[in-house]
């Protein structure tokens, strides 16, 4: 176990038609994606346009008032879940009557656990409380998982943090730190999909290059497939290959990020938030 | 710069004691002077910029020890001045714009109620009928649509966005000389940021005020300043012209400006930043 890929299995994820309703405000009105395994796809968007919320739909923290959302993948005669004996538990909560019978269900333990999400705030999404042990030992209790001295030192190490963070408590960390502490308790489970809600706008420019360059490197490694929610065009183009932009609950364009790169994009919002990642232009006029 | 200075700071540091008896210096040794200009202060989390902001408005923490061999605002010394004189001069002379308007407008009074506050506490002869002319017009002056709407509304009923305005709208309202901005844009959307700032740049350059800009985005300050501070672990380590940033000379503004990712120029692994020790003497 521990860094090294694990036995291959890959899943990518679709969400077809999606629907997110808050007491009659339409917060997402039809959202499709569909992100092959191993891939990194973006969500960009201003505030309020239903980008996180559509992320939040995906992993089940949103009630979906229609639309479907499935995982996909390679999961042929893949027996084997996890390669560690003491985890075989998990081959058994899985979708009754589906053809593949491998891919999780949604609300099902085992998709709560192969898809994992790294929220935007470091400084409020870690228990003030716990310390960095109790954090990341947390998801292992819930899902059953032995070996917790092993995988938490594991997890630490597999985003740079050495052995002397683990007993601190969230408090007693920098913004950077906090972030790769969040990362590594989404890590521990080793999920195949990576939802990512703004993980770097809470953080120092220095600090967003080493998170990003982390995220990069963890995704090559483990073949992630990653769902990156920012509203920073740079950001999203340099992790993501495919990219849709949302404005109002509504998919409006879809790019790749070599459209992007050379300026090819068709909607006025699109060009408002390039023009924004350029920095404050002074109008010359005025 | 132009015009005489507005605020001269010479060897400003501001030190807060440690558990175990010492004293941690955060701001060491910071000199410039500002006049009616946009002047930029950028570093990471931790640099002291802000702490150099809060000091020249005497908002340092309680335990805090702010000394300097000058510190000078519009012929006032702000180091031997009465704590009486400091509270007129500040939101009156200098006001400052602080980065979450969630957590820094006051969550139980009304916007509009807020911002004729400031105005009746440093113009006492104002009456009420014209204290709410001026509020409106202040909302007015920051691109609020409906500014009678907004001044009856909480703080938790409004954007980030319309919040920031309300507190610039506040900031401006008794008609500062200096204003300093503490990350002002930081907790807002990136083209409302634009908005935001656009809003500030013209109300500085109708009213020929001095701004101090305090962000740890170089790439943002430095498309809207004159000129730039760079701070590390409490030091200015640079100060350079925003037209000339290209030329900056020490590797950590270089470091700095080289680890956003650039949509056009697509880098992997981005280059992070190689903190040096000397950086810090």
């Amino acid at each position: 176990m521990g860094g090294a890929v694990r036995d291959g299995r890959r899943l990518g994820l679709r969400a077809q038609s999606l629907r997110v309703e808050y007491d009659g405000f339409i917060a997402v009105a039809d959202a499709s994606i569909d992100v092959a395994a191993g891939e990194s796809f973006g969500i960009v968007g201003e505030s309020g346009s239903g980008k996180s919320t559509v992320l939040r739909a995906l992993c089940g923290l949103a009630p979906l008032a229609g639309g479907r959302v499935e995982l996909t993948g390679a999961a042929a005669a893949d027996t084997a879940v996890e390669n560690t004996p003491n985890l075989s538990m998990q081959a058994t909560a899985q979708s009754p009557g589906s053809a593949d019978a491998a891919v999780p269900a949604p609300g099902s333990k085992a998709f709560r656990r192969a898809v994992q999400m790294v929220f935007q705030d470091p400084y409020g999404s870690l228990h003030p409380r716990h310390t960095v042990d109790r954090i990341l030992a947390e998801p292992l209790a819930i899902h059953g998982l032995g070996d917790a001295e092993a995988r938490i030192e594991q997890a630490l190490a597999d985003v740079a943090l050495g052995d002397g963070f683990r007993f601190r408590y969230p408090h007693q960390l920098s913004g950077g730190q906090r972030q790769r502490v969040a990362i590594a308790r989404a890590l521990i489970l080793q999920p195949q999909v990576l939802l990512l809600d703004e993980p770097t706008s809470a953080l120092d420019a220095s600090v967003q290059a080493e998170v990003l360059n982390l995220l990069e490197a963890l995704r090559e490694r483990r073949g992630l497939t990653f769902i990156l929610v920012s509203h920073d065009l740079a950001v999203v183009t340099h992790l993501c290959q495919r990219l849709v932009v949302m404005q109002r609950g509504q998919m409006i364009e879809a790019l790749a990020a070599a459209d992007l790169a050379a300026h090819r994009v068709q909607h006025d919002t699109t060009r408002r938030l390039m023009q924004a990642s350029l920095g404050f232009q002074r109008k010359v006029s005025g | 710069m132009t015009g005489p200075a507005l605020l001269s700071v010479d060897g400003l540091c501001v030190a807060y004691p440690t558990r175990d008896g010492g004293t941690t210096e955060v701001v060491r040794d910071v000199s410039f002077t500002l006049g009616r200009e946009r002047l930029g202060i950028v570093g990471e989390s931790g640099s002291g910029k802000s702490q150099t902001g809060r000091a020249i408005l005497g908002l340092t923490a309680p335990g805090g020890v702010v000394s300097a061999r000058r510190l000078d605002f519009a012929g006032v010394d702000l180091l031997n001045c009465l704590a009486s004189e400091r509270r007129a001069l500040r939101g009156g002379r200098m006001a400052m714009v602080l980065q979450d308007p969630k957590y820094s407008l006051n969550p139980v009074m009304r916007i509009g109620a807020q911002i004729a506050e400031t105005l009746r506490r440093h113009e006492p002869g104002v009456t009420r009928a014209q204290a709410q002319r001026r509020t409106l017009e202040a909302l007015a002056a920051v691109q609020i649509d409906d500014p009678e709407r907004v001044a009856r509304l909480y703080p938790h009923e409004v954007s980030g966005g319309m919040g920031q305005r309300a507190m610039i709208a506040m900031m401006l309202i008794a008609g500062p000389e200096l204003l300093i901005a503490d990350e002002p844009t930081s907790a807002l959307d990136v083209t409302v940021q634009l908005e935001v700032l656009a809003i500030l740049d013209k109300l500085v350059a109708e009213r020929g005020m001095g701004l101090i800009l305090i962000s740890h985005d170089l790439r943002l300050v430095s498309s809207f300043c004159d000129r730039v501070l760079v701070m590390y672990a409490g030091r200015v380590v640079e100060q350079i012209a925003s037209g000339r940033l290209h030329e900056a000379t020490h590797p950590y503004t270089r470091g700095l400006l080289n680890c956003l990712p650039q949509l056009s120029a697509p880098r992997h692994p981005l280059p992070t930043l190689d903190r040096r020790p000397e950086w810090a003497q």
